[in-house]
């Protein structure tokens, strides 16, 4: 089980960096004016830009091939990481036939899954 | 500045941060938060869901190790996860509801006493007999390690896990709405309330770290409040700083390191309260 759990969060990581780093690189190609322009900047960093915080929002911008959507993607991917680290854990506790621990594995997925929908919902 | 120089400059900056949130045992959150507001002028609340997101990724880097040497006790993580999440979700809501000024004066705060506790001695295993370990057998917390510098097994019973709970989720709180993984928090309350080894706490608090930032970053990305590019070049700049220090660590004294930065990092941290009390 540690093995395994080991290589899964290593995985996360890299996977995800990856993914961030290329949709960077990605933005700076579409986006030549990134290079050059300071107004950008802007639009980019202010606090009353509401960024992309749907999932379907993010596919979106992937499907117009912006690169924000990918670097979004990318952390997302993240955030998913040790939610997946816990799902997986309520599987190795089961296999364990803990049944204890498959309860409290359960809860906090729960309260990981609410967080996002207590955001959601402002 | 254009938005290639504030990438660059972001990335330096939480390199920077990750090298010596690792060298002195803060986490790159604590240092990489001042940074932003104070030297870029980024919104506190942008830059703490920025830090969020890079408190993930080192601690799931840094996890991956303490598991596969089995130093991180899964089954204390678990069960103080209930508490740490729970807070973690209460943290990050306070932080939508409440001004920025205060986000400001609290982290300054934190990182105030978090400064100074880095002067006390770290803290030694005592063999201590005096909490009740009942629940926690019905737990089955109970574990053992092996030491590296004793060359043995050391089996460790594990006490109090409701008082570790409740100190768990007001290290939660923190973190959910500071941005920061609060280790600073978690190691010393899993060692008052539970007594446990000091390696253990430390693996297993790290461990922690990881799933209690998925909580409050969960609810940061939910709101709107991670914005790509701040957040991306954080988390890379973070992310390689952590590993450079971690391999810097063996090499150079992090006593003379910590005396130097204690000064430092409390000039920052009253530059944090001004900026809260002033506006």
């Amino acid at each position: 089980m540690n093995d395994a759990l080991s290589r899964l969060l290593r995985i996360g990581v890299v996977a995800s960096m990856a993914v961030v780093i290329a949709g960077v690189t990605l933005t700076f190609f579409h986006h030549p004016q990134y290079v050059r322009s300071t107004t950008a900047l802007r639009e980019l960093t202010d606090a009353a830009t509401i960024y992309p915080h749907r999932l379907a929002g993010v596919i979106a911008q992937i499907r117009t091939g912006r690169g924000q959507g990918i670097v979004m993607i990318g952390l997302l991917m993240l955030i998913a990481t040790p939610v997946a680290r816990v799902a997986f854990s309520i599987v190795a506790f089961a296999i364990e036939r803990d049944r204890l621990y498959v309860a409290i594995t359960c809860v906090v997925l729960a309260l990981l899954l609410v967080s996002f929908a207590i955001g959601a919902a402002g | 500045m254009t938005p290639l120089t504030f990438v660059l400059v972001v990335i330096a900056m939480a390199f920077v941060a990750g090298v010596l949130g690792s060298l002195l045992g803060l986490g790159g959150g604590m240092i990489v938060v001042p940074a932003l507001t104070l030297l870029l002028g980024i919104d506190i609340r942008l830059a703490i869901g920025a830090s969020i997101i890079s408190v993930i990724a080192t601690s799931s880097g840094a996890a991956a190790a303490y598991v596969r040497d089995r130093l991180a006790n899964l089954r204390v993580a678990m069960f103080l996860e209930l508490g740490t999440t729970a807070g973690a979700i209460t943290g990050a809501w306070v932080a939508g509801i409440l001004h920025p000024r205060w986000l400001f004066v609290l982290f300054g705060l934190i990182l105030g006493y978090s400064a100074l506790a880095m002067l006390k001695p770290r803290p030694r295993d005592v063999v201590r007999h005096h909490g009740e370990t009942r629940l926690a057998h019905r737990l089955r917390l109970q574990s053992s390690y092996f030491d590296d510098a004793r060359g043995e097994e050391v089996v460790y019973d594990p006490t109090r896990p409701m008082f570790g709970l409740a100190l768990m989720y007001i290290a939660g709180i923190v973190s959910g709405l500071l941005g920061i993984g609060s280790g600073a928090l978690k190691v010393p309350a899993m060692d008052l309330a539970m007594e446990l080894p000091i390696k253990v706490s430390t693996a297993t608090s790290n461990f922690m770290i990881g799933v209690t930032a998925a909580a409050s970053a969960g609810l940061y990305f939910a709101r709107g409040q991670i914005a790509p590019f701040v957040a991306a070049p954080v988390a890379i700049g973070v992310l390689l700083g952590a590993f450079a220090g971690s391999k810097l660590l063996s090499r150079v004294s992090s006593r003379a390191i910590r005396r130097t930065f204690v000064v430092v990092l409390v000039v920052v941290s009253l530059q944090m309260l001004v900026r809260g009390i002033r506006g």
